[in-house]
C-alpha cells in the first residue's frame, strides 16, 4: 500500500514532468515557428503569426505548462517547484544538441550538470511543508 | 536601462509567482483531474484575485524580458534574471512560511550557478 506521502511524491513527479515537458516543447515549437519570420511593428503581424501551425502548437503547450504549474502549486511549495522545474533548461540544451545540431561547449555541459545536481538536491526534500486546504472546492 | 529592466523582471516574476502560490494554496489541493472538475477549478480560479494579479505580473515580466532581449544579449539576460530563484526561495520562506532546508538552499544555489554557466 502506498503511504500518503509516497502518493503525494508520485503525483508531484507526474505533474512536474508534465510542467517541464510542456514548457520545453512549447518553447521549442514557438522558436521553430518564429524562426526566420519577419514580425512587423503592427499588432496584426503578431496576431497573424499566432495562427501559423507551429506557433499555435507552441502556445497551446505553453497554456498547458501554465495550468499544470498552477495545479502543482496547489499542493507543492514554491521553493520546491521553482528549482525542480529548472531541469527544463537541461532538456533544452539536449534538444538543441540532438534535434537542431547546436554545438554545446564543455562549460555549458558543466552548467547543465550543476542544474541536475540542484534539482536532485531539492527533489530529495518533501514537496510540501505547508498544508494546503484539503479540498479543492466543489466538483471534488 | 538594462539593470532597471532586470529589476522589473525579477520583481514582477517573484511577486507574480508568490501571489500565484498563495492563490493556489487558498484554492486547495486539486485531486480530481476529470474534465468536468477541471472546468470547475478554472471557473473558481478566474474569480481568485491572487491568481488574476499574478497573471498580470507575469505578463509584465514577459514583456519586460522581450524588451531586455532587444537591448542586451541573451547571455546577460538569462543569468541576470535567474536571481529570481534566490529571491523566490527567500520570499517563500519568509512570506509563505515554507520550510526551506539547507538542501533546498543548496539546490537553488546550484541551479542559479548552472543557469549562469549555460548562458556563457
Amino acid at each position: 500500500m502506498t503511504r500518503p506521502s509516497g502518493r503525494l511524491r508520485i503525483k508531484t513527479r507526474i505533474v512536474a514532468s508534465i510542467v517541464v515537458l510542456a514548457n520545453v516543447l512549447g518553447n521549442f515549437f514557438l522558436g521553430r515557428g518564429l524562426k526566420g519570420k519577419v514580425l512587423g511593428s503592427t499588432a496584426l503581424s503578431y496576431i497573424e503569426a499566432l495562427f501559423t501551425p507551429w506557433v499555435a502548437l507552441g502556445i497551446a503547450l505553453l497554456i498547458i505548462w501554465m495550468l499544470s504549474r498552477m495545479t502543482l502549486l496547489s499542493w507543492a511549495d514554491l521553493s520546491y517547484v521553482v528549482p525542480v522545474t529548472a531541469i527544463g533548461y537541461v532538456l533544452s540544451v539536449v534538444m538543441g544538441k540532438c534535434f537542431l545540431g547546436e554545438e554545446v561547449s564543455l562549460l555549458r555541459w558543466a552548467g547543465a550538470l550543476l542544474i541536475v545536481a540542484g534539482v536532485a538536491l531539492v527533489s530529495a526534500t518533501p514537496p510540501s511543508t505547508v498544508r494546503p486546504k484539503h479540498s479543492g472546492g466543489g466538483g471534488e | 536601462m538594462k539593470w532597471a529592466l532586470v529589476a522589473i523582471i525579477v520583481t514582477a516574476t517573484s511577486a507574480g509567482e508568490l501571489l500565484q502560490t498563495a492563490g493556489m494554496k487558498r484554492h486547495g489541493e486539486i485531486h480530481d483531474f476529470r474534465p468536468g472538475a477541471l472546468r470547475g477549478v478554472l471557473a473558481r480560479l478566474a474569480r481568485n484575485w491572487f491568481v488574476a494579479v499574478s497573471v498580470v505580473l507575469m505578463a509584465v515580466s514577459f514583456f519586460a524580458f522581450m524588451k531586455l532581449l532587444s537591448v542586451a544579449d541573451l547571455s546577460f539576460a538569462v543569468p541576470a534574471t535567474a536571481a529570481s530563484y534566490v529571491v523566490e526561495t527567500a520570499l517563500a520562506k519568509y512570506l509563505l512560511g515554507e520550510q526551506v532546508s539547507g538542501k533546498r538552499w543548496a539546490g537553488a544555489a546550484c541551479v542559479v550557478c548552472g543557469v549562469a554557466l549555460l548562458a556563457l
